[in-house]
């Protein structure tokens, strides 16, 4: 094999040759047979692959690596520049085979082979966040919730372990919002009391943390002011013992105050304050988390770059412990974007495996925005010659899982949801692909044979 | 492909910039070819070069080795039904973009009645979502022998062929699949499977019939051993099945299996695991559960998998809550990350408008602007369709992300001349955008009237909201 050494002793030696007028090798040409392996020498293709555009600059007659020795071999005898390599291959070329009519056969045994499975192996791991705090750690949490600290692209298991599975906060609003038709019957009896609604979230769709979104303290609805909406938090706090994560209403004006007023009250509890944008004040919600003890969200739309940026500015600027920090580079729904959203998570965690420290955090989707897509609510397609698109009430729980599984396997480790089916098919997926379900299917053939 | 860069091509080219490709000069040719969007044989000096010389001829051949795809590209079916699977270069798309979409094949069995298997052909042949401006469709069907009767699997074969798409033959047993073959062989069908036990009788008939085949195994050394075997001995159209189980442990050792063939194809370019992956979600009609719940584990395994790596699937279900989600993150998954999804800004009529007839506006993304044409097209709506310069963002991210202000739509009215056009000075906007409505009065001089939050709802809008009253 070529070492780096004698790469280097190479191109120097073609750097010699160069100087002998490479347009006088012109013209010469090797005939021969382009055999791959080449006798008597250790050398293989993929160790000259890196050579091959310096070689390729003495003209296109050199266009077999094998033949390219051979001839350098016989330059370096004639120009008496001595051999770059070790080993010297054999100077004759090996006469062409007569082409013989292959007869098809059929092998008595399956040829033997090795398989050896890859392993790929990060630097860095994804930092892990603990969301919500017990009694011990000066909150009123029963238990809390952790994100985070993989080593491999999501679900590798065969890579690396994955210490936590990804989980699953259902959204809540302090006044009724605007829901499809099949999310709102499932929170009907609720919708006027957030305390209510983040119990029925946790006790009755297994909830692993609740979002209160303060969409009320918008100055566009009824601009209800930050202590007030503080108040609602409060009594979220108490109504369930999950860890919660607390939303404003997305006002860049107000949503500062409202997160600011919001993390004082929950002081010890460990919220995550969602969230920090860059057209927004993001040092004073940043800095409400800080102080407060709580996480922040770091919320950008769509852009690797903006989210580096954001993120350098809460860790250098405000001083975020890089434990509290959790990422949302934004959810497209399935069919709205879905594409641009996953490769932009895909990019971003996989930069972060690889070293990038602007990067390496958990990463939270706002899954209910799937919701959006119309093939998720409409009750028929709009558009003349669509085949039928069949109940909706069935198309719109699928519509968030697949948008949810999807961005699961980019990376993301905090899902924001809201239907229940959803919820509950997203958990069976993690435990599924994480290795927790052991149970199989006895006969994975049966389809063959399956009739009806 | 094996070469990363258009010099290691240029080499080979005749190096005359004829400009026959279309390229201008050889060297922007090559780059083309190296990024995929043209092929070595659009290289016309080159090819017929090759035919007069056998050094020319060989040369060719080392070019076309030399930018082959990672993945074997293989062919099932014939004519313009054909769908290419395989093909592709890397494992995650921001890389380059991933190539052929997994192709979609329903089954139907031999021992259905001959009139629902008509159904479910119809169904199949017919199926149309549209999406960013055009009908997605599904590529084939697998037809299963579950009667073991080369007899009858001949004849529901040959019923199917009719229907024109694509075939995968489904049986393990040598003497029903030659029957199948000698029907429809000339269709060229991928045939399903060859295992260790009848790999003998699979390898002849794939040879004699020259027909793509399918290797199934759990074993990963076992499916390369058979892949190295096929190749060895002629067959070079493989696909590779490291057999889908539906849940639990077997649902999560499937994944590792597809990610380790693909793998071990592209970083570790292992050349005999270098096939396209078939996975089959059709195994989730095998757990026990109501319909919706087994339809609802096809779609989680299907797009599973359409995300990771599969090239070619089986399924069960035509339901919509099937078939809707994966056709469409299909497209989206193999959406081509380095083209920008947006349409040329200015001025759309639709259905032939009238200056009294209302004025629109959207944004250049594709997947908006497509949407709200054909819901206007389709819905009879006369109008004037402004498209917005947005950089291919939709609504609801340029409002906020400030690619959609006031300014711009000013400037686009005037652009477009819009006002000379029609004889009123109202602009519907999307209802996403309603915030702006203030400031896009201000700056413009025109009404503005606040649209439905999606434009599916604009017939039913219109009635109530247009003409406007004074």
């Amino acid at each position: 094999m070529i070492d780096l050494a004698k790469k280097f002793t190479l191109e120097e030696f073609l750097e010699i040759l160069k100087k002998y007028n490479v347009d006088e090798l012109e013209g010469v040409r090797i005939e021969g047979d382009l055999e791959i392996e080449l006798e008597g020498s250790a050398l293989d293709l993929s160790s000259i692959a890196p050579l091959y555009t310096l070689l390729s600059e003495f003209g296109n007659f050199l266009y077999h690596a094998n033949m390219a020795l051979s001839y350098l071999q016989r330059l370096s005898t004639a120009l008496g520049i001595p051999t770059p390599f070790a080993v010297a291959p054999q100077p004759q070329v090996q006469p062409t085979p007569p082409a013989i009519e292959e007869v098809k056969k059929i092998p008595e045994k399956l040829l033997e082979v090795k398989f050896e499975p890859t392993k790929v192996e990060f630097t860095t791991a994804i930092e892990e966040v603990v969301l919500g705090a017990t009694k011990s750690d000066g909150g009123s949490r029963e238990k809390t919730v952790k994100v985070g600290g993989q080593k491999s692209l999501a679900f590798y298991t065969f890579d690396s372990a994955q210490p936590n599975l990804p989980v699953i906060a259902i959204d809540v609003f302090d006044r009724p919002p605007m829901l499809a038709k099949a999310v709102r019957m499932h929170y009907q009896d609720v919708l006027e009391d957030p305390a209510e609604w983040a119990k029925k979230c946790v006790k009755k769709f297994g909830a692993d943390l609740v979002t209160i979104h303060l969409i009320s303290t918008d100055p566009l609805l009824e601009n209800k002011p930050a202590s007030e909406a503080a108040k609602t938090v409060e009594e979220v706090l108490q109504a369930v013992k999950v860890p919660v994560i607390v939303g404003g209403s997305g006002n860049k004006e107000k949503d500062p105050e409202v997160l600011e007023k919001a993390a004082e009250v929950s002081e010890g509890e460990r919220v995550m304050l969602a969230s920090a944008t860059l057209d927004m004040d993001w040092e004073r919600i940043a800095n409400a988390a800080k102080n407060y003890g709580h996480v922040v969200l770091s919320w950008t739309q769509m852009d690797i770059n903006n989210q580096k940026t954001l993120n350098r500015y809460l860790l250098k600027r405000v001083g975020m412990p890089r434990d509290s920090i959790i990422m949302d580079p934004t959810t497209a729904a399935l069919g709205y974007g879905l594409d641009y959203a996953y490769t932009n998570m895909e990019r971003i965690r996989l930069s972060g495996l690889k070293g990038d420290t602007d990067l390496n955090f958990p990463m939270s989707s706002g899954t209910t925005n799937a919701w959006g897509a119309r093939e998720a609510w409409m009750i028929d397609s709009p558009i003349e010659g669509d085949t039928p698109w069949g109940p909706r009430e069935l198309r719109g729980p699928i519509w968030e899982i697949i948008t949810g599984l999807t961005l699961s396997l980019a990376g993301v480790d905090l899902f924001m949801m809201m239907h229940p089916i959803a919820v509950a098919v997203l958990k069976e997926i993690f435990s599924t692909l994480s290795g927790n379900v052991k149970e199989s299917i006895e006969d994975p053939d049966a389809w063959l044979a399956m009739e009806g | 492909m094996k070469v990363k860069s258009p010099l290691e091509i240029y080499n080979y080219l005749p190096r005359t910039n004829c400009g026959e490709c279309g390229y201008e000069t050889c060297m922007s040719f090559a780059a083309h070819v190296i990024d995929r969007s043209a092929k070595i044989t659009d290289c016309k000096p080159l090819v017929e070069e090759a035919e007069k010389d056998p050094k020319a001829k060989k040369n060719l051949e080392k070019l076309l080795e030399l930018t082959a795809p990672e993945i074997v590209e293989i062919v099932v079916g014939t004519g313009n039904s054909a769908v290419k699977i395989g093909g592709e270069e890397v494992l995650h798309r921001h890389e380059l973009t991933f190539f052929n979409p997994t192709a979609f094949f329903y089954d139907v069995w031999d021992t259905m009645d001959d009139k629902e298997i008509d159904e479910r052909c119809s169904k199949v042949v017919e199926y149309k979502k549209f999406y960013v401006g055009e009908f997605l469709t599904l590529d084939g069907i697998a037809v299963r022998c579950t009667s073991n009767d080369p007899k009858r699997f001949r004849e529901v074969v040959k019923k199917v062929s009719g229907y024109g798409k694509p075939m995968i033959l489904v049986s393990l047993d040598p003497k029903c699949m030659k029957s199948a073959l000698d029907e429809v062989a000339d269709k060229k069908p991928l045939i399903y499977a060859a295992t260790p036990e009848n790999w003998k009788d699979f390898l002849k008939m794939a040879l004699d019939y020259k027909v793509p085949v399918v290797l199934r195994s759990k074993d990963l050394q076992t499916l390369k051993s058979m892949a190295k075997t096929f190749k060895e001995a002629g067959v070079t159209e493989l696909v590779l099945d490291p057999v889908t189980e539906p849940i639990g442990e077997g649902l999560r050792s499937t994944f590792e299996r597809v990610i380790q063939i693909r793998r071990s194809a592209i970083s570790a370019g292992d050349k005999d695991l270098a096939y396209p992956i078939m996975v089959t979600p059709i195994v989730a009609w095998l757990i026990d559960g109501d319909d919706v719940s087994k339809a609802y584990w096809e779609a989680v395994i299907a797009s599973t998998f359409i995300v990771k790596y599969a090239d070619v699937m089986i399924f069960r279900s035509l339901d919509q809550h099937v078939v809707m989600p994966t056709v469409i993150l299909r497209y989206n998954i193999y959406t081509d990350p380095r083209t920008p999804v947006q349409v040329e800004s200015g001025l759309r009529m639709i259905n032939d408008p009238s200056p009294e007839d209302p004025v629109f506006i959207t944004t250049n993304f594709a997947l908006t602007y497509y949407t709200v044409e054909s819901d206007l097209t389709s819905g009879n709506i006369k109008g004037w369709l402004l498209v917005l310069d947005t950089e291919g963002l939709g609504v609801e991210v340029s409002v906020a992300g400030g690619q959609f202000t006031a300014s711009k739509v000013k400037e686009l009215i005037e652009q477009t001349k819009i006002s000379e056009k029609v004889n009123h000075k109202y602009l519907v906007i999307p209802g996403l955008a309603a915030r702006l409505s203030g400031a896009i009065e201000d700056e413009t001089g025109w009404t503005v009237l606040v649209g439905p939050l999606d434009s599916g709802r604009l017939k039913g809008w219109l009635e109530k909201h247009w003409p406007p009253k004074k």
